[in-house]
């Protein structure tokens, strides 16, 4: 069995490959020190046509398909995991209307998110509900034609800087999961208010915040499929996005191992490169290895989610945790490789180790896609 | 077999506890947020004699021993980890090459003043052509006289622009190996030493770390450490030391995760789970509790490895294999054990402020200093096979 990637896919990963190379790579050590939100590379991804990879055609998309989300993705992450998430959350952001969205809805909200006049972002967790996301106190009302959106979410992903956010919320606070609704909140209309913004161990250059709703009204016609279908469609984005969690650990995990093997092979200490010596080259095989296991981990995976396979759930669980665990284990013993090089910021191994924890956490903590792989054994 | 410790040691250890938690723990975040060197913490382990640990009374120290030095980096480990290696780079490699290969004249000149605090040591061996190939340095001293002119870069030297006293390393002899190597006393402000780029590292934000630039330093011959050539054997003796240092310092930090992680766990509730309603739980269960549990099971195992390297140098025995299996063993837990606790913390430990994303950042520097973990397996199988 091999992955055969489609013509048409081979050339928009070449195109984002030369890109990243020419434009993204030299400034990813900046956007990591700085902390800033590359607006630039925003508009370089939205100028090429890579934020339009998420949506079909008749969307104003250029796929739609997740196997080419995910290979985007991974050729952004081995430079700079903070710019690849321009990419993979514009998809989670979208996801949501893709997935439950109305013919009216995808066909009034895609066009600008394809075109990357606006940004996307998904609010699903809060202070109190992470790994639980069913315990959400962000509450919506019915009022006439409108909802009335009150609470708070945590984490947010581009949540400051989106135009385009898909909010989930109690419509029926008695009723537990069965009781969430999820909703489009257009900013112009429907503008929501940014707390804070964390700083954090890695992933610097993208915005995560915490935004509060006081009174925001959301007209009904901006409600995803039925009232109470929240959770559902919660997870079934989760399913379809976890696949590119995997591909950006898989990118990150590249990244660092790249610059990791032309070190040793440059490197010299006892009169010869240390790529000479049998404990680094059992290292390099081992991290060579786990990367390509990882590798067909998340195509066979996103493979899975384009053609809506029966599995797909347990397999995008497994993909996302493998390879954020294999980037982990990876980035880290690139950063050994180096030595006390690895070790400072000159060198990127040390910002990719950093880089590569939150993959590990975010869209459903590890421990939670080992949940769902043994749910999804013992069903 | 007694695996107790001693009254006068759990004594010490509760004395080191006292000020670890009390004066260093509260600024430990800050420290790092800052690039800050933790000046009261120093100034508070100098006025507990900390910092005279290895040295004998007579010459202003506490006179106490290798266990203690341990007890001693482990607790301030789990307060800060970049004060515990201030400490522990001056009194191990950045001390005891003195206690262990000075004269008289040098001990009672350099002792008293490194065991008060006044000077801080430092340990300048690696430059940047030779990190594990430490008996490749290019760093020369010429015989000029009664002094030796020294002249090289020495890089990632620990408490640069702090310390008073640098044990230098530097070539005197024309042999091109480690025969060729001889250990100097280098005081800070002596004219021609200058430091260098300071670096920006991923961790221990309180601890400096840069490059020592020597052009052309005049070093009397009353500050050579050892005979010409005697250099090499000072420097692996002063690492065999210093990695009971590191293995403390990694045992301090993964103590350290193991205790925030079991409080945040019992935040959560984890005594009383919930049942499965056929939803996604909160994470309470057993996943996180068998990690709690693999993580505090190693941290134990490599407290006993670290404590056994430490009581055969304090008994005078040979401890060179030990001191590396349990730098490689306790080091390797700690970046286990971290990023271990930092998933049990989830994203809240992500963020910035919080103990759990330091320790990562912290505990890597760790499988690499003082002879990377590659160096000690070297150690440890050479000592193996030599022993037969």
């Amino acid at each position: 069995m091999d992955f055969e990637f489609s013509a048409e896919q081979v050339a928009i990963r070449d195109t984002i490959r030369e890109l990243v190379q020419d434009r993204v790579s030299p400034r990813a050590a900046e956007i990591d020190r700085t902390a800033e939100y590359p607006k630039d590379i925003e508009k370089l991804f939205a100028d090429n046509g890579i934020l339009g990879i998420p949506f079909p055609e008749e969307y104003g998309g250029i796929s739609g398909s997740s196997v080419t989300i995910c290979m985007g993705i991974e050729e952004i992450a081995k430079a700079c995991a903070s710019s690849s998430l321009i990419l993979a959350v514009q998809a989670l952001g979208s996801y949501p209307i893709l997935v439950a969205g109305s013919e009216e809805q995808k066909k009034r909200l895609c066009p600008p998110l394809a075109s990357g006049e606006q940004v996307a972002a998904y609010a699903l967790s809060e202070p109190d509900s992470g790994s639980d996301a069913a315990a959400m106190k962000t509450h919506a009302k019915k009022h006439g034609n409108d909802y009335v959106l009150n609470g708070t979410k945590q984490f947010i992903t581009h949540g400051s800087i989106a135009g385009t956010l898909v909010v989930f919320a109690q419509t029926d606070p008695g009723a537990d999961h069965r009781g969430i609704s999820a909703f489009v909140l257009e900013r112009e209309t429907s503008p929501w208010t940014v707390e804070k913004l964390e700083h954090k161990l890695g992933i610097r250059g993208s915005p995560t915040a915490q935004i509060v709703f006081q009174d925001v009204k959301v007209p009904a016609a901006n409600r995803l499929g039925d009232e109470g279908a929240g959770f559902k469609i919660a997870l079934a984005v989760l399913d379809r996005s976890r696949p590119g969690i995997g591909a950006q650990a898989l990118g990150i995990a590249e990244g660092a191992f790249d610059y990791a093997l032309n070190y040793v092979k440059e490197r010299k200490q006892f009169g010869q490169p240390i790529a000479s010596f049998q404990g680094i080259q059992f290292m390099l095989a081992d991290m060579a290895t786990q990367i390509e296991a990882a590798r067909h981990l998340v195509y066979r995976a996103a493979t899975k989610v384009d053609t809506k396979a029966q599995d797909l759930t347990k397999v995008a669980a497994m993909a996302k945790l493998f390879a954020s665990d294999m980037a982990m284990k990876v980035t880290t013993d690139c950063v050994q490789l180096l030595g006390g090089y690895g070790y400072i910021s000159d060198y990127p191994v040390e910002r990719m180790m950093r880089d590569a924890k939150i993959t590990q956490i975010y869209e459903g903590t590890n421990q939670i896609q080992r949940v769902v792989i043994a749910r999804a054994l013992l069903r | 077999m007694d695996l107790e410790l001693a009254p006068e040691h759990a004594s010490f250890r509760a004395g080191v506890r006292e000020l670890a938690q009390g004066v260093v723990q509260p600024i430990a975040a800050e420290v790092d947020r800052d690039h800050r060197f933790p000046q009261e913490a120093i100034d508070a382990a100098a006025e507990s004699g900390l910092l005279g640990l290895l040295v004998p009374r007579q010459y202003g120290g506490a006179g106490l021993d290798a266990l203690a030095f341990a007890i001693c980096i482990e607790e301030l480990g789990q307060a800060c980890a970049s004060t515990a290696v201030i400490v522990d780079v001056h009194t191990s490699v950045g001390t005891e090459p003195i206690l262990l290969f000075g004269d008289e004249e040098q001990k009672r000149r350099w002792l008293p003043r490194l065991a008060s605090g006044e000077l801080l040591g430092a340990f300048a061996l690696t430059e940047p052509a030779s990190g594990s190939d430490a008996a490749a340095l290019q760093t020369t001293a010429r015989r000029d006289g009664d002094s030796y002119v020294l002249r090289g870069t020495k890089i990632f030297i620990t408490n640069i622009g702090h310390a008073g006293l640098y044990v230098v390393f530097a070539r005197t002899g024309p042999d091109e190996k480690a025969a060729g190597v001889t250990a100097f006393l280098v005081p800070a402000d002596a004219p021609g030493l200058r430091v260098g780029q300071i670096f920006h590292k991923m961790g221990l934000h309180g601890s400096p770390t840069g490059a020592l630039v020597l052009e052309d330093v005049n070093v009397p011959k009353s500050n050579r450490l050892g005979a010409e050539g005697q250099g090499f054997t000072v420097a692996m003796r002063a690492l065999d030391s210093g990695r009971i240092g590191i293995s403390s310092q990694a045992l301090g930090i993964g103590q350290a995760a193991v205790d925030e992680a079991r409080a945040l766990m019992h935040d959560r509730g984890h005594e009383k789970s919930k049942g499965d309603d056929g939803v996604l739980n909160p994470p309470v269960g057993q996943g996180d509790e068998f990690a709690l549990a693999d993580m505090a099971t190693r941290v134990e195992s490599a407290r006993l490895l670290a404590y056994q390297a430490a009581w055969l140098c304090s008994r005078g025995l040979p401890f060179t294999r030990q001191a590396s299996m349990s730098k490689l063993h306790s080091t390797d837990t700690a970046m286990q054990v971290v990023l271990d606790a930092l998933q049990i913390a989830g994203t809240e430990g992500a963020v910035s402020g919080s103990p759990f994303e330091r320790h990562v950042r912290d505990a890597k520097a760790l499988q690499i200093y003082e002879g990377s973990n590659q160096v000690q397996r070297l150690v440890i199988a050479r000592d193996l096979l030599r022993a037969g």
